[in-house]
């Protein structure tokens, strides 16, 4: 820990969480577990097609069986329902729960059956007839934005669903001026976080009050008003429950198009109904494909590895529909220059339709993608200028006393320390002998290679990426809440206002009131509200919730503090200055004869009116919402605009070995140097990196959505699509700094999305360090062992 | 539709089940659905993740791809059997919470029947050995390393405890 933090008395220890003991004794509480009386089931009939006109749907001999209560259908649904959510500008784009007319991927789903079991709704789902007329589909993103493209939407008269070139700074200058070019296409490859649990959502309508009940597994800003506006109901008239446990989401876990459905069919219907995706509809169709990224890169640089400028074209392929989607574009903006002095950018990023699974949010935002793109040139330049990769890492790191920094796309970086969290990392990994142990290596004919990232992680999300890429969006904050309760019998309750998907939500908020209040934070019961009781929030993403909830918790328990204090001044006749406060008890500087207990303080602010000080509200609660620190921008005309706050450093350092046989990748050792200022819980923090890193050897090497010619979904199962084990995730040390964050009430920054983005990144240097002896590389994710065999069989590169 | 139902006894948990199945029923569904053991999770239905593992007379199996019928005169132990008695958490469950050995906690009741079985088998598993026992179940969130430890911290422990 650096010296500069303060001692905490709960935050940064070795603390249990909260969460824990329910999850060990399979006391969780997952949607799939909620049995509400009377309820039905979904089973879904799904395109076999890329792209048809929907002739004909018969659903007469599904609906002949005992059992079977509705086969909706989109012409039904979309009668009634209004379109999901589109995050750029294109409203032509309609996103309905089903099909209406035409599919345009296959697995879009087309008909939904209800019946008393699943089972039977499946049974059900077999007998449905449907007539397609096959029609021409597009599946490549760089033909699909060719003006002879087949349309994915015509009523939207492009693929394109957003594009524009950004210039920030003096890119053509920055080009004249320096020494060298070069330019490379680097490919991340369709993938995703791929929870272990699907989606699922169950709904309830009542009719006697005009209320709609919903338990969703899922992680969504402004969720209840997005399922609401679509099912035409009043917001008040849609409670959504965020005290379902979500297995899994790391954020694909967006769920409107499942929520709209169940809604509707629970309100149509009558009954309680419940649709918890297989997994075959989940891969499908579950909309929760990641980034699908094609990078042209070119970087201007001088002989002594200076890095000037870079210009970014980054294509995404959407699939067919979007929701937020386009704006996993827009965030990498906030780090487009990673933690590098690069004086100037052109940025020109193209969202584009084609017939395949829509994607969703993952983990990082597109922020993974576009540091591997980053940390792929800084590679090649170092490689071209013959320079070592760490040496031009820290000839371009932004130094330590130049924080705050302002980069080009109008971003300011809170705080930082590159080079002392690299040389932390060099130091604990040993890295000459791990240069020795390769090349030890190498000269025994094996390949092995070292990998280097060094990479940002934004944090704090707010939405300045949506007024940055639609106009229309006038949004500038992204608050998030808590509410703090202190009972009459002295008990603290924390009320937060979203679901939580393996974050540890429950600790941060009990662990942060604990530390403001000087009470034990096991004691301190955390729950969700729902959303009829929530306050404003925006939900778990963008790594945000350590800053914005933890913050929120701290602001609303500092509230509760100054009211006891004002009890005990008014009560004790003494100015509040004089005052000392102490594990809940308050005294005058400290004698414990003038004083008053947690406890009597507790029963003046609930019972005693006449002992209250004039115009202090009795009981004892207090909320408090809090935006964005730095938020609350536009965009400038040139497209630059603050986005998030706080910005977390982490350093990947991986030794690895191609199997010569069966060229697989064996990872020897790996350690990441982590900097996300002051950590709350170190064990959740820890735990995330080791996921994130886990999650980013998947991309790496094995995790791919790979479509066939005719737009079928090749790796629909846990059998084509590659997860690492165990035995494919190695032991990780991470190496801890801490740089506190200006911004945060602690020095805190995000953690949520560590070691994802970053592993690709590293794992790609280390692969492309074990190929270069024979002149190859491969810029393209995963890096199957495939495209290594195919390398390695031509030998060295002439 | 009515469905030809087939009578079954199977012990559950220490106690004694008799019921009328379906023989499509997988044995997840049953334990789920009809007696509410809703610890044991369902995540791939095709026996690749490993959440649905549950203890069948000792050995770790997937429950999604077992008929209910097939555990017919079976001892099958779910993550609920694995607690104590009053339903807090046994001392490899405890290991889990001590090592933060999981984050969302849907893989979990698998990972500590896998962890679970190793342990009777093998009481001082190496590292090596605890990522082959875990090797066939997927977790997205720990990335396994606080789950390596539980089991070493609980096998340390119960190792202590029986001496």
């Amino acid at each position: 820990m650096n010296s500069a933090v303060t001692s905490f008395r709960y935050i940064g220890k070795k603390r249990r969480t909260k969460e824990d003991p329910r999850f060990v004794t399979g006391q969780g509480r997952y949607v799939a577990d909620i049995v509400l009386p009377g309820m039905k089931h979904v089973a879904l009939v799904t395109s076999p097609h890329a792209s048809a006109r929907i002739k004909s749907i018969r659903t007469e001999n599904a609906l002949a069986l005992a059992g079977v209560h509705c086969a909706l259908t989109g012409e039904d649904l979309c009668a009634n329902v209004d379109p999901l959510y589109v995050g750029v500008d294109a409203p032509r784009v309609a996103r309905y729960p089903l099909a209406r007319g035409v599919v345009r991927y296959a697995g879009e789903w087309v008909v939904a059956v209800v019946a008393d079991t699943r089972a039977l709704a499946e049974d059900a789902a077999e007998k449905i007839e449907i007539d397609y007329e096959p029609t021409p589909y597009v599946l490549d993103p760089e033909k699909a934005i060719l003006p002879d493209a087949v349309l994915v939407h015509p009523e939207h008269g492009s693929n394109v669903l957003y594009r524009r070139k950004f210039v920030w700074g003096p890119v053509e200058e920055d080009f004249k001026r320096s020494h060298h070019q070069l330019s490379f296409n680097a490919r991340w490859g369709r993938s995703a976080t791929v929870p272990i649990e699907t989606f699922g959502v169950a709904a309830q309508w009542h009719p006697g009050t005009q209320l709609l009940d919903i338990w969703a597994s899922i992680q969504m800003p402004k969720f209840p008003d997005q399922a609401a506006r679509a099912l035409r109901l009043p917001g008040n008239s849609v409670r959504v429950h965020f005290d379902v446990d979500v297995g899994g989401s790391y954020g694909v876990k967006r769920g409107i198009k499942h929520t709209v459905l169940v809604g509707y069919l629970a309100k149509k219907l009558g009954m309680p109904v419940r649709f918890i995706e297989d997994r075959l509809e989940n891969m499908r169709g579950g909309d929760m494909h990641g980034p699908d990224r094609s990078f042209d890169m070119t970087v201007a640089f001088d002989g002594d590895g200076t890095i000037r400028s870079l210009k970014i074209r980054a294509l995404d392929d959407v699939g067919a529909y979007a929701g937020r989607s386009p704006l996993q574009l827009g965030k990498p903006v906030g780090a487009i220059v990673g933690p590098y002095k690069i004086n100037s950018v052109e940025y020109e990023p193209i969202s584009v339709l084609t017939n395949k699974t829509a994607q969703e949010a993952v983990r990082g935002f597109g922020q993974a993608p576009t540091n591997y793109a980053i940390e792929t040139a800084i590679d090649r330049v170092a490689r071209h200028l013959g320079m070592d990769r760490i040496e031009i890492r820290k000839k371009n790191f932004i130094a330590k006393d130049q924080f705050p920094y302002l980069i080009p796309s109008g971003s300011i970086y809170d705080s930082g320390d590159y080079l002392t969290v690299l040389d932390k990392a060099l130091a604990a990994i040993e890295f000459p002998a791990l240069v020795a142990t390769r090349d030890a290596a190498r000269k025994a004919g094996r390949l092995a290679g070292i990998g280097i990232a060094t990479c940002l992680e934004p944090s704090g999300g707010n939405s300045a990426f949506e007024p940055l890429f639609n106009p229309k969006n006038q949004t500038t904050t992204w608050m998030d809440s808590c509410l703090v309760r202190v009972d009459i019998s002295g008990a603290v309750t924390g009320v937060m206002n979203t679901s939580t998907a393996g974050q540890g939500h429950e600790t941060l908020v009990a662990t942060v009131l604990g530390e403001v209040l000087e009470r034990d934070p096991d004691t301190i019961r955390v729950v969700h509200a729902d959303s009829l009781n929530a306050l404003p929030s925006n939900s778990p993403v963008g790594s945000r919730m350590a800053i914005m909830l933890g913050g929120a918790a701290a602001g609303a328990a500092k509230k509760i503090k100054a009211a006891l204090m004002a009890i005990a001044a008014h009560n004790l006749g003494v100015p509040e200055a004089s005052l000392v406060y102490r594990e809940g008890s308050v005294s005058v500087g400290g004698d414990a004869k003038k004083a008053l207990s947690w406890d009597e303080l507790v029963e003046i602010a609930h019972r005693q009116f006449h002992n209250l000080p004039p115009g202090l509200e009795p009981g004892l609660q207090a909320k408090f919402v809090w935006e964005v620190p730095t938020g609350g921008g536009l965009p400038t005309a040139d497209g630059r605009i603050q986005m998030y706050p706080c910005y977390s450093f982490e350093v990947h350092l991986v030794l690895l070995e191609v199997d010569p046989l069966t060229a697989q990748p064996k990872i020897l050792r790996y350690l990441c140097g982590h900097d996300c200022g002051t950590m709350i819980n170190p064990d959740i923090v820890h735990g995330m990196t080791y996921g994130g890193i886990a999650h980013g050897i998947g991309a790496a090497l094995y995790e791919k959505f790979a479509f066939t010619d005719n737009g079928q979904l090749a790796s629909q199962t846990f059998m084509d699509y590659l997860m690492p084990s165990a035995l494919e995730v190695p032991p990780i040390s991470i190496i801890d700094h801490c740089t506190p964050s200006p911004l945060t009430e602690f020095g805190q920054k995000g953690s949520g999305e560590a070691g994802y983005l970053g592993a690709p990144a590293a794992i790609a240097s280390a692969i492309n360090d074990a190929l270069a002896p024979l002149g190859h590389s491969i810029d393209e994710l995963p890096m199957t062992p495939l495209a290594i065999w195919t390398k390695t069989q031509g030998g060295t590169k002439k | 539709m009515t469905e030809r139902l087939y009578p079954i006894k199977i012990e559950v948990n220490g106690a004694q089940v008799e019921a009328q199945v379906p023989s499509r029923q997988t044995l997840v569904d049953f334990l789920r659905d009809t007696l509410r053991l809703t610890g044991t999770h369902v995540g791939c239905e095709h026996g690749i993740c490993g959440a649905c593992s549950i203890l069948l007379d000792g050995e770790p199996v997937r429950s999604c791809l077992m008929y209910v019928v097939q555990a017919e005169g079976c001892k099958v132990t779910t993550i609920e059997g694995l607690s104590k008695p009053d339903g807090t958490p046994g001392a490899l469950q405890d290991a889990f919470c001590e090592a933060h050995a999981l984050q969302c906690g849907y893989c979990t009741p698998g990972m500590i029947v896998a962890s679970h079985a190793l342990l009777e088998a093998n009481p001082k598993p190496t590292q090596a050995e605890i990522r082959d026992a875990i090797g066939g179940n997927l977790c997205r969130c720990t990335g396994y390393q606080q789950i390596v430890d539980a089991v070493q911290l609980a096998a340390a422990k119960l190792t202590k405890g029986a001496k």
